[in-house]
């Protein structure tokens, strides 16, 4: 690459606008956190509410990460969303039964690597088959529907009815019990905190997807294409670039990580239901909105703010708990109306 | 005109376009000369931005057919325009406000990053684009966002180029500068087709004009020839030339 295209002649130049980066999402979220801790009154049930609410929050991104690109890059309103986190969830917990008996035997038998060798199977098996089953939904379900915002609504929201029925047909009413890798269950223990393993696995698992998504955005040419195509998918197919490979691609990949999310939200309630996409899809959609449309930047911090929020208000005003969210989203979007860090549209 | 005739680049015949229950371009006939800078006037709704979309793909046309350099692109996708050779810079800019100038170009490079010396020539039309290189391009004025646009659409050599009112709410300071930019632009042997609204810019720079009223042309010959014709300006634009400086 030539030095000019490389930035080096225009980084000198003085009067070139400053790109800053907006911290005051960020800092909301740490006063939330320290502002917090008086209410709670001890550490030890701090540190774990405030764990316990980054994995919550970092599910939920995960969640929500491949939502909030699909509703920026095609303006789709994609309902069926919560039919690929339940799908997710189910497929990985079919694969962590069948290798159950031979990879997750309990105490000595147990041991870390073939903890991992049924988690990670488990884990890309929920990634394969939502991604497969959003590949099918955007060619038979969604493209017939592009533009059409009433239509991609019912279609979408019929076909998330459509996929709970069939897993209850498939996999039962009932809720089938999760078996969580021994390695991932109990607690660190640092003098009176305990803070859960699970909860550690979730925060990391979630910081990766993050920073997957951040590279991949801010650094390849697909993650420009995909910015750019966020907001204005016209003018990218003008430059020469086929948007609906692109789109097929984002959607896929979105699907995937929406299966990624429900497997470990299931690992995290330690059971999975039929409904339980339609029931978490509630909050995905808050998080996609409070963080802006078609912002991953937004949507990790929206997240995390919904995930502290439950547990703050879980523990100090139980009665607030279930509106917690819907409060959230109501003080942003008179703070910022197109959300914390909104996209700009041509 | 000549030219035009017997050299053309682009060939819209009989040309329809509709939009929902709207038929917009009825029936439109005109070429662009290899080489020249042919204006599209008319007044507004006259269906000047359309005939561009319909160029470029954005929408399709209903009936007629479309030539560019010989070929047949009345069916073809957007995208495949770009790969002709044709570039289009719309009327909004269609700028990417979330990203830097520089990354507005580097994603309009479709043949790898340009040289430095490509570079340095769009600097020196638009010393702007240099001053501002890692500034987000939503950050930019008006007239600076234009010359993003036009910068982005000729980072690489193009057969044709489409711009839609390059000047609308420009500075008269910044009006003289796009003339200077466009008539370098034409020294290059860039083809072009510009919709323009201010008839001071397109007789500076026009070779042939071609004027739009009602979805149809209605006019179209050598720029020279309706400059020197208030009768005719005032005829199929409302109001003369001379009128608009």
């Amino acid at each position: 690459m030539s030095a000019v295209m490389q930035g080096n002649e225009g980084a000198g130049a003085a009067a070139v606008p400053a790109n800053r980066f907006d911290w005051r999402p960020l800092a909301i979220l740490a006063a939330i956190m320290l502002g917090a801790a008086p209410f709670i009154g001890s550490l030890p049930t701090w540190v774990t509410l405030t764990v316990a609410g980054l994995a919550m929050g970092m599910m939920i991104f995960i969640m929500a990460s491949g939502l909030t690109l699909v509703f920026g890059l095609m303006d789709v309103l994609n309902f069926a969303h919560g039919a690929f986190i339940s799908v997710g969830a189910y497929a990985g917990v079919s694969v962590l039964i069948a290798l159950k008996v031979s990879l997750l035997a309990t105490g000595a038998d147990s041991t870390l690597w073939s903890n991992l060798a049924a988690l990670v199977p488990a884990l890309l098996a929920a990634m394969a088959a939502s991604g497969a089953l959003g590949w099918f939904f955007e060619r038979v379900v969604i493209r017939p529907v592009y533009g059409d915002h009433l239509k991609q609504i019912l279609v979408t929201m019929g076909g998330l009815i459509v996929c709970e029925q069939l897993i209850d047909v498939l996999w039962g009413p009932d809720q089938i019990p999760v078996p969580v890798p021994w390695t991932l269950t109990g607690a660190f223990t640092f003098g009176d905190i305990a803070v859960e393993r699970y909860r550690v696995f979730a925060v990391v698992v979630g910081a990766a997807v993050f920073l997957a998504l951040w590279l991949i955005l801010s650094r390849t040419r697909l993650g420009l294409l995909i910015r750019a195509g966020v907001e204005n998918r016209e003018m990218v197919e003008s430059l020469g670039y086929r948007i609906r490979r692109l789109f097929v691609g984002v959607f896929v990949a979105g699907s995937a990580l929406a299966g990624l999310g429900g497997m470990m939200w299931g690992m995290y309630q330690g059971s999975v239901t039929p409904p339980m996409g339609m029931q978490v899809l509630v909050v995905v959609f808050i998080v996609v909105i409070i963080g802006g449309l078609g912002s991953v930047g937004g949507c990790f911090v929206g997240a995390l703010l919904a995930g502290l929020l439950a547990n703050y208000t879980g523990y100090v005003l139980p009665k607030l708990a279930l509106g917690s969210n819907i409060l959230l989203m109501v003080l942003v979007l008179l703070w910022r109306p197109r959300g914390l860090y909104p996209v700009g549209k041509a | 005109m000549a030219d035009a005739v017997s050299n053309p680049l682009l060939t819209l015949a009989g040309v329809h376009t509709h939009i929902g229950q709207y038929h917009i371009l009825q029936g439109v006939d005109f070429t662009v000369a290899r080489g020249g800078l042919t204006m599209l006037l008319g007044r507004n709704g006259a269906g000047k931005t359309t005939c561009l979309r319909t160029v470029m793909g954005l929408w399709r046309a209903s009936r007629g057919t479309i030539h560019c350099d010989g070929r047949d692109i009345t069916r073809a996708a957007t995208p495949e325009l770009a790969h002709y050779g044709v570039a289009y810079v719309p009327e909004n800019m269609g700028i990417f406000a979330g990203l830097t100038v520089r990354e507005n170009m580097l994603l309009a490079a479709r043949q790898g990053p340009p040289d430095d010396q490509r570079l340095e020539w769009i600097f020196g039309l638009f010393p702007a684009m240099k001053k501002f290189w890692n500034g987000l391009a939503g950050n930019l004025s008006g007239g600076q966002k234009q010359m993003l646009a036009v910068s982005r659409a000729i980072v690489e050599p193009r057969a044709l180029l489409l711009v839609d009112e390059p000047t609308k709410g420009l500075a008269p300071a910044m009006v003289a500068a796009m003339i200077e930019a466009f008539r370098e632009l034409k020294s290059t042997g860039t083809t072009l087709l510009v919709v323009e609204q201010n008839f001071h810019f397109a007789r500076s720079l026009g070779d042939d004009v071609a004027v739009m009223d009602s979805g149809r042309i209605v006019h179209a010959g050598a720029m020279a020839a309706l400059a020197a014709d208030e009768a005719l300006q005032t005829r199929l634009l409302g109001l003369s030339l001379e009128a608009h400086q």
